[in-house]
């Protein structure tokens, strides 16, 4: 079976519009979420996220080409840039790269212009670029059209997990020889009236901050943005000379079969220990966990007492970097991914900011509040989503 | 509005979601004992909210609920009574 590892990464996000922004609000424990900005946002209960702020789409991408753009594909489309030049890929990889990317709610802004140019606004017809705006693998196509990839594309649609299950599949399709490059990750432009609306009707999201395991907590709080990894058989990214951020050594994915929103600590436990597996990793190997830590009350006490079943009595350090990214649900998994790089690569374990009181009901060194300086070998990405779908990926240092 | 009305009106939502006939649900019921689960209770708020024209400031990440007591049919009823009354004013 073929080694896999990264060698390029991308991100627009509310911390920053590129890793570079990312990786220093990871170091320096900034927050991305604030008020809310777009039409309509004082209709709303919830007032607060993480929006990619002062994005001027025109300044990024030719006329011509815009109106086919949803917001989630601009954001795919800039870090997929980063990544690609990040990752020195040039010349044509034709039909040995692919592209595989996860969003939950696609172009979700696009649904909603249009259903209120014609049932609020009256008009009568809508842009005949609708359906190649929305659809789901509008971000994964565009990624494929602009970098030429012609072999295994698509788009994975699994809630808060869409990004983890697409990388996961992007692994093994390296894995098993049907590309040698695989552009993966997620994009998510979910902040606008109705998104937040639909969220609204859960109670589940929180009014002012994002407290991931913290005693208090009072939810998540939705993010925007897109995280893209280049993904590459090793022996590939040798024989250019690639720099080499980490290896993805193991995927595991479960579900949970039980209810539709409330997660098992079983399901997420049997998903990290699918991926130790995958990767032939013993628990000792990992250094670091970046938690699916949204913030509510239900997830945070499953995964703890899962990771706590999994690793035993001393679990390494755990932290949510959701409390600065905020939870960007099909994209949030890839922008992880790109926090556990800085891990590996750099030796930064990123906070979990807004952290007040620790949770009896949470017993993990979370890495409150400041990031913390550590050697670690390998970590663990955790993603358990709605509809009781577990997804872990596990990476070591490259 | 009469609290008995408010009182029915809670009971028949409840009744709703837990499958029951509204006789089965008493007046002091407790919410936990009847066993309406977190989706159930999210139902539940908002068929209130509906009928009634009402925002409940409900989360379901905070057990104690300082801004919203669903614990039972009474506290609920107390609740929507004074939402309707600050609707009103």
């Amino acid at each position: 079976m073929r080694r896999v590892v990264i060698t390029g990464i991308g991100t627009v996000n509310a911390l920053a519009p590129d890793v570079p922004g990312t990786f220093q609000a990871f170091r320096e424990g900034r927050c991305g979420i604030g008020p809310l900005s777009f039409r309509d946002a004082d209709r709303l209960t919830i007032r607060v996220g993480a929006e990619v702020r002062n994005w001027q789409a025109a300044d990024r991408f030719a006329a011509s080409d815009l109106p086919l753009y949803d917001r989630v594909t601009q954001y795919a489309l800039v870090a997929g840039a980063e990544a690609v030049a990040m990752a020195g890929l040039s010349g044509a990889l034709g039909s040995r790269g692919g592209v595989i990317l996860g969003t939950a709610a696609g172009g979700i802004q696009t649904w909603e212009d249009s259903y209120r140019a014609v049932f609020a606004d009256g008009k009568s017809r809508v842009s005949p670029l609708v359906v190649p705006r929305l659809m789901h693998n509008a971000p994964a196509s565009h990624l494929s059209i602009r970098h030429g990839l012609t072999g295994p594309v698509l788009a994975v649609s699994s809630a808060c997990a869409s990004a983890n299950h697409a990388m996961g599949l992007a692994l093994q399709q390296i894995r098993v020889g049907a590309a040698d490059v695989m552009l993966t990750g997620g994009a998510e432009a979910m902040l606008c009236f109705g998104g937040v609306k639909a969220w609204e009707g859960l109670r589940v999201l929180a009014p002012d901050a994002c407290r991931p395991f913290s005693l208090g907590r009072k939810g998540m709080v939705i993010g925007d943005g897109a995280g893209v990894l280049v993904f590459e058989a090793e022996e590939h990214a040798r024989a250019r000379g690639a720099r080499v951020l980490a290896e993805v050594a193991g995927f595991g994915m479960t579900a949970d079969a039980g209810d539709i929103v409330a997660p098992s600590a079983e399901g997420a436990g049997r998903a990290m220990r699918a991926a130790l597996a995958d990767a032939g990793m013993e628990i000792a190997e990992i250094g670091y966990i970046n938690a699916h830590g949204t913030g509510t009350l239900a997830n945070d006490r499953a995964e703890a007492a899962a990771i706590r079943v999994v690793f035993g009595g001393t679990p390494p350090p755990v932290s949510s970097t959701k409390a600065m990214h905020g939870h960007a649900i099909g994209a949030t998994g890839a922008l992880e991914a790109i926090a556990c790089v800085l891990a590996l690569t750099e030796g930064v374990l990123p906070p979990t900011i807004g952290f007040q009181v620790p949770d009896p009901d949470c017993a993990l060194d979370v890495i409150p509040r400041v990031a913390r300086q550590s050697r670690v070998a390998a970590a663990l990405s955790n993603a358990f989503a709605f509809g009781g779908l577990n997804a872990v990926l596990a990476f070591r240092r490259g | 509005m009469e609290r008995a009305n408010i009182e029915a009106a809670v009971i028949e939502i409840l009744a709703q979601q837990l499958l029951l006939q509204p006789e089965e649900i008493a007046a002091e019921a407790v919410i936990d004992d009847l066993g309406l689960d977190s989706l159930g209770k999210v139902e539940a708020i908002f068929a209130l909210e509906e009928r009634f024209d009402i925002s409940i400031p409900f989360n379901a990440n905070e057990p104690d609920q300082p801004d919203f007591d669903f614990s039972s049919v009474p506290r609920i009823v107390v609740g929507v009574e004074r939402l309707i009354a600050q609707r009103a004013a």
